[in-house]
């Protein structure tokens, strides 16, 4: 058997498994405030849409996830990228130390907030956002910081004359794209996304979405994206959680929940989509 | 080790015994010095402490003063320094202090000094082993800049999480060109926590490696002390393709002529005459004695 062979199976085999198990994952504020008994597995490359109404535990589920807040009960296994020193191994994500939570977060994976404002350093230029990533991963190379910069910032469609430009000078949506960028320099297997295009206005959120979508497709991304949009979950997700009072009431495809939904509350929030 | 041949400075003023020696109250020194011992054990970690009121306004140096209070004896000789010089308002007023509240002998040469209380400079005379340095930090905390949480940069020290350091660096050679930093440039110690040594400007960073002198900073507002033991490595953060520099002057010291000492400009005339003269007093004056000088 040849190297090539060799590394076409060990991409198989990198298929196969998933990269995120979770198992009855709980973290209750309350009766039914928070997200309960929640259970997954998530492959690579594969983008998992959490969908429901306002206070129904998504974004309660994504910081858990990401390792914000410690869960109740219930445990987070991670398949660490071969690249790591113990490839392949499973790592809990809450037995693991702090500092190999926060290294995780900035090398394989990475997250998209909300409010870019939030995500991005506001008072350093976008070049310097998009390297810090890469300047934490011990990068001690300027030019090759600058180049990595002016790439990211063509791939996400800002015009890389703007990377010495403050963030604030941004309209959202470039901001928004910047937040992208700052994440993806690293090269992360997973991202999560907390309802990326809230506060964009249409036209501004189909060209995010246009731009995410490719993406996630020509860097292999898992991600798990947040969201209330039925329309964002459409258009990028491969498989929805339907998410009602902390529970996860349906599972499945995307096209399948949301053209045959079988939950009635599901069904309430397919139907609840305005038809223009 | 020119303090131990050469006589003695001996006191000039007689102690004010309305005071508890050098001014704090020994319960308070033993407290300030058990905070120096665990700054000395870990290199650069800034050792929280219960600072005192000082006679004087935060940002005049109680920080420094405090240490000093702490770790003086009778036998010391005090030198005290503000930009590199002795007879400025500063200096003058805290020399003058421990004077009068510890009796100790003052002095304005550098190798007759026991303890060195500075802000600004590290003398441009060589330190010994004999010697200590208390410097008088403004802002303790590096990484203040960039996050303004004091748990987030406390959690980023504890995890060896120094990425954004160098982010600042970065900005500034995108905006100048350079690394524009001229002072307070961070530094790391022993290979470990990243360190603001003071406002002293980044000719004076490569003094810190390999000193053989203590090095004790103190910040009275914050509340802070951390510490450089002797014979520690002490590097600057740089880039590789942009590496650590110091200043360089074109010109010469005006009055001893010295090449490579850190010169201050002086503005002569409405005209703009510019002349440069060392910002080290004592070294200045040494060399003038020795019959150097300038054009």
């Amino acid at each position: 058997m040849n190297a090539a062979q060799q590394i076409d199976r060990d991409a198989v085999s990198d298929r196969t498994q998933p990269l995120l198990k979770v198992r009855g994952l709980t973290k209750l504020y309350g009766p039914e405030k928070g997200c309960q008994d929640v259970s997954f597995e998530l492959y690579p490359g594969e983008v998992l849409g959490i969908v429901g109404e306002s206070g129904s535990g998504k974004s309660t589920l994504l910081s858990l996830l990401s390792g914000r807040c410690p869960p109740d009960s219930g445990v987070i296994d991670y398949r660490l990228a071969d690249t790591h020193k113990s490839a392949g191994q499973w790592l809990d994500l809450y037995s693991a130390s702090e500092a190999e939570r926060r290294t995780l977060l900035r090398t394989e994976w990475g997250f998209v907030e909300q409010n870019p404002r939030d995500g991005l350093r506001m008072a350093v230029s976008a070049g310097a956002n998009i390297g810090e990533r890469l300047m934490a991963q011990g990068v001690r190379n300027y030019q090759a910081l600058r180049a990595a910069g002016l790439d990211w910032l063509n791939q996400v469609e800002i015009d890389p004359a703007r990377i010495d430009d403050l963030p604030r000078t941004f309209s959202g949506g470039m901001q928004q794209r910047l937040q992208i960028a700052r994440n993806l320099v690293s090269g992360p297997r997973l991202v999560f996304m907390d309802e990326p295009t809230g506060g964009l206005d249409v036209s501004v959120q189909a060209r995010l979405l246009d731009l995410m979508r490719g993406l996630v497709r020509e860097l292999d991304l898992a991600v798990v994206i947040v969201t209330h949009d039925l329309a964002v979950a459409r258009l990028l997700a491969d498989r929805l959680m339907v998410m009602r009072r902390s529970h996860v009431v349906e599972t499945g495809l995307t096209d399948q929940i949301l053209d045959d939904p079988q939950h009635p509350y599901s069904q309430l929030l397919v139907s609840s989509v305005l038809q223009p | 080790m020119n303090a131990a041949t050469q006589p003695r400075p001996q006191p000039q003023t007689p102690r004010d015994e309305a005071y508890n020696f050098a001014y704090l109250d020994e319960q308070t020194k033993r407290m300030i010095r058990r905070g120096l011992l665990k700054a000395v054990a870990i290199p650069g970690y800034q050792v929280p402490f219960g600072g005192r009121e000082m006679p004087l306004p935060y940002g005049w140096g109680t920080g420094g003063m405090q240490l000093t209070a702490a770790i003086l004896g009778a036998e010391d000789v005090l030198k005290v320094i503000d930009q590199g010089a002795d007879d400025t308002t500063n200096a003058v007023s805290i020399r003058r202090f421990f004077a009068r509240t510890a009796g100790v002998a003052t002095t304005e040469r550098t190798p007759e000094a026991t303890i060195i209380q500075t802000r600004h400079r590290i003398p441009e005379t060589p330190l010994h082993a004999d010697q200590i340095m208390v410097y008088q930090v403004p802002i303790p905390e590096p990484l203040r800049f960039i996050e303004p949480s004091e748990t987030e940069t406390r959690t980023m020290h504890a995890l060896n999480d120094y990425g954004v350091m160098h982010v600042k660096l970065y900005e500034d050679i995108a905006t100048f060109g350079h690394i524009a930093t001229a002072y307070a440039y961070p530094v790391t110690v022993d290979e470990r926590y990243v360190m603001d040594p003071s406002p002293i400007p980044k000719f004076d960073n490569p003094k810190l490696d390999m000193s053989s002198a203590l090095m004790l900073f103190g910040a009275g507002r914050e509340k802070r002390l951390y510490a450089v033991p002797p014979f520690t490595r002490v590097t600057s953060l740089d880039f590789e393709d942009h590496p650590f520099e110091v200043q360089k002057w074109e010109h010469s010291c005006a009055i001893c002529g010295s090449h490579d000492s850190f010169l201050d400009e002086l503005i002569l005339d409405d005209q703009g005459t510019q002349s440069f003269v060392c910002s080290d007093t004592d070294y200045c004056a040494q060399r003038v004695s020795q019959g150097r000088a300038g054009q």
